[in-house]
């Protein structure tokens, strides 16, 4: 388990943002901005594993995937210590070539194993490539390494010759999280990575990640809407909302006492597994629109929707702040409330 | 109420011709959905339960192919007609699908085009189901997609595919099949992609509209929460067959099949398990190949009986007046051979209600 009195910060993001031009009709005219990721400040420590939650559209994916580099970001730092140097990067000032170095380091277990996996390629082509683009293995030494992979996330190595449409969904998120570990990497991004899988591969694959993740000393970016998978397996959780972070805690401080009305919200939704209880939850509404990252509100972006909101919430921005426990969190009223956890 | 059947799979076998050998995907399922209902579908990744929906919907993808049992689908007058014996690209079949069953599928860019926009592939679709102009299809497809939460609705018709995020355009999908207005619903995974909050919303517009037209449903899920939340019946399946189909309440309380007993013994729990060991059933799925001989699941099953679960194939039993089970502890002619019959969940029922829910 992580423990941080002896850790090393691998990764500190630093005011970092992800726009999109919002582009319509015909004439393809630039009608706005899709503020994705919105001045995203957070550390990682080396050997842990920070999970994002929030809402579907609220930039998890985009987050990930900037950090990773996967898009050219608009504003912000990415400072990256790589393993066994004392060398920080900052990766958002890298162009292409320069990023190839770290390409194997930073590796992303996609969202959707259905478009990730090019359909007329066999697995153990998809699994290589990575090895073979990075100059790292090729021929019998790859198989193996592919084979290898394979059986540690539960895949038979005889199926290595088959195309990806002859794997049922589960069995083909597994072929994404091979392709992802196959290079060894350092960080790893995994973008909904056990959601396709059933209750009991479920449990392999989160307990093979965990061994995999201190067998090879593996930092986890972990975006998940399972929130008993995201309490399992998280050592610290950000809540985005509308390109933000709205909260930054400890995983069980945050399960116990959410200070974020938001994350409370969140939580009132997870479902119950019994039918006997069905309609007996109290589910905090969210009432009015879904915000709309081309055009937050203003002050609090979560004010419109908020239970506890005051004038000052239209109107200032609450600062992402360090409450006296080693917390953050952005809402003006923080102090004062006292909202409901869920353990 | 007298339940009224709107589906029958019996004894469905799809198969597909792989390289290595025949792949008995779906071997042998019986399922029935009933009017107004939603029959959820769980199971092991991989025990053919996309292939099961992609065979009502007559879909079945190369090199795949019904190759026995009955699909019958029967009409609000009593009539039915089975969709296994029908040529998939009949014009018969193009008749019922999307009109009379509509499906989700677990791949959302199955359902869409990624060179078109969101708008005018969901216009497209109202218009092929409905009698209605383009500007009321416009409006109607404006107000599906403010119904499942997309913001800003009006601009968003003119987004392409890959300008979302994963969950919005599962919702996009969502919205199109529930245009359809369809008599049968499949969901293969609708909400999996979706933060809770969406999920329940989803869910609740789902219900809603299934009030409404009085429609029925499949939904395929992993998560067991939502199968308690939204489902009457339930059919667990293993490697291709239905090993116990009864309503949602007894499935949670008195699950009979081994297997099912597992599936729900291994829902995690907020607060339990941290710095533990997930526990997953022992034992790896058997190759498809290689299916065991006798029980499919004895070669995981706590209580397999060496000599009987490993030499005798069991028979989908009625064990009640709305409860079948695949298993021999219920067999005539078996039940001796257990001395204990499984009873109830694994699961000790006080343990659920470890969190607040007042
Ligand atoms: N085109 C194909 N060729 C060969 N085998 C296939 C093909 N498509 C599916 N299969 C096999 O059929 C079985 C059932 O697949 P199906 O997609 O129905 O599983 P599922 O229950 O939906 O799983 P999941 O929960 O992971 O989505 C799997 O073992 C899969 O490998
Ligand atoms: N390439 C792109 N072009 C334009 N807009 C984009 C692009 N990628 C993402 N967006 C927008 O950015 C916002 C955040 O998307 P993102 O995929 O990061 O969300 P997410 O939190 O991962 O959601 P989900 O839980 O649904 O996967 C969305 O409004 C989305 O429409
Ligand atoms: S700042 Fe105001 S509106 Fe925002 S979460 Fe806190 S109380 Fe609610
Ligand atoms: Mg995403
Ligand atoms: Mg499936």
């Amino acid at each position: 388990m992580f423990d941080d009195s002896k850790t090393k910060t691998v990764l500190q993001v630093e005011d970092l943002k992800m726009h999109f031009p919002l582009i319509k009709g015909l004439m393809r005219r630039r009608v706005g901005t899709v503020k994705a990721v919105d001045g995203v400040s957070m550390t990682v420590q080396q050997g842990e594993t920070v999970a994002l939650v929030g809402e579907s559209g609220c930039g998890k994916s985009t987050l990930g995937r900037t950090i990773l580099r996967a898009y050219e970001p608009t504003a912000g730092h990415i400072h990256y210590n790589p393993r066994g140097s004392d060398n920080v990067v900052d990766l958002a000032g890298l162009n292409n070539n320069e990023m190839q170095k770290y390409r194997p380091d930073l590796r992303m277990i996609f969202q959707d194993p259905f478009t990730s996996l090019n359909p007329r390629l066999p697995v153990v082509d998809i699994i290589s490539e990575p090895l073979r683009a990075n100059k790292i293995a090729e021929g019998v030494e790859a198989k193996d390494r592919v084979a290898d992979i394979m059986r540690k996330v539960g895949l038979r190595p005889e199926y290595m010759e088959r195309y990806p449409h002859a794997f049922s969904g589960g069995e083909r998120q597994r072929i994404v999280i091979a392709r992802a570990l196959v290079t060894n990497p350092h960080i790893v991004v995994a973008d909904e990575a056990v959601s396709a899988l059933d209750v009991s591969v479920r449990a392999q694959t989160l307990n093979l990640l965990q061994d995999l993740q201190d067998e090879l000393d593996l930092t986890y970016l972990f975006v998940s809407h399972d929130l008993s998978v995201v309490e399992h397996i998280a050592d610290r959780i950000a809540v985005m909302y509308v390109g933000r972070l709205v909260e930054f805690a400890r995983a069980e401080d945050l399960f116990r006492r959410p200070l974020h009305p938001y994350t409370e919200a969140l939580f009132s939704a997870i479902p119950i597994p019994h039918p006997k209880l069905r309609g007996k939850q109290h589910r905090v509404q969210l009432p009015g629109d879904v915000a709309d990252p081309a055009n937050p509100p203003s002050g609090c972006p979560f004010h419109p929707r908020c239970a506890y909101a005051r004038d000052i919430c239209k109107k200032e921005v609450p600062e992402l702040a360090e409450t006296g426990s080693g917390r953050t969190v952005s809402c003006h009223r923080a102090d004062e409330l006292a909202l409901k956890g869920v353990l | 109420m007298t339940k009224t059947p709107v589906l029958e799979i019996r004894d469905l076998q799809t198969h597909f011709g792989a390289r290595e050998g025949l792949i008995k995907a779906v071997d042998g399922v019986s399922m029935t959905v009933n009017r107004g209902e939603t029959l959820a579908v769980v199971g092991e990744s991989g025990c053919g339960k996309s292939i099961t929906a992609w065979s009502v919907m007559n879909l079945v993808p190369k090199p795949g192919k019904i190759v026995g049992g009955s699909i019958n689908l029967y009409d609000r007058n009593g009539g039915s007609v089975d969709i296994a014996a029908l040529d998939p690209k009949s014009a018969e079949m193009r008749a019922i699908r999307g009109a009379r069953v509509a499906m989700i599928f677990q791949e959302p860019m199955t359902s869409l085009s990624p060179v078109h926009t969101i708008g005018n592939q969901i216009v497209e679709m109202i218009r092929l189901h409905q009698p209605v102009t383009k500007k009321e299809a416009e409006a109607q497809a404006v107000r599906m997609l403010d119904r499942v939460g997309i913001p800003k609705p009006t601009e968003r018709m003119a987004a392409y595919p890959f300008q979302m995020s994963g969950g919005m355009r599962q919702r996009v999908v969502i919205a199109m099949a529930l245009s359809c207005n369809a008599d049968l619903l499949i969901a293969d995974e609708p909400t999996t992609a979706l933060d809770v909050t969406t999920q329940a919303n989803i869910l609740e517009l789902m219900k809603e509209l299934q009030a409404e037209h009085h429609t029925s449903m499949i939904l395929i899920t992993h998560d067991l929460g939502v199968v308690a939340e939204v489902a009457d019946e339930v059919a667990v399946m293993y490697l291709g067959r239905a090993v116990e189909q009864t309503d949602v309440f007894t499935l949670f309380d008195h699950a009979q099949h081994p297997y099912s007993r597992a599936l729900l013994g291994s829902i995690p729990e907020l607060g339990k398990t941290r710095g533990q060991r997930l526990t997953a059933i022992r034992g790896m799925i058997p190759h498809p190949l290689n299916r065991p001989l006798g029980c499919t699941f004895n070669t995981r099953c706590p209580m397999a009986i060496k000599g009987a679960c490993d030499a005798v194939e069991p028979d989908l039993i009625q064990t009640g007046p709305h409860h079948h089970t695949r298993c021999l502890a219920y067999q005539n002619g078996y039940t001796h051979h257990f001395d204990k019959k499984p009873e109830g969940a694994m699961r000790p029922s006080e343990t659920i209600g470890g969190r607040a829910h007042v």
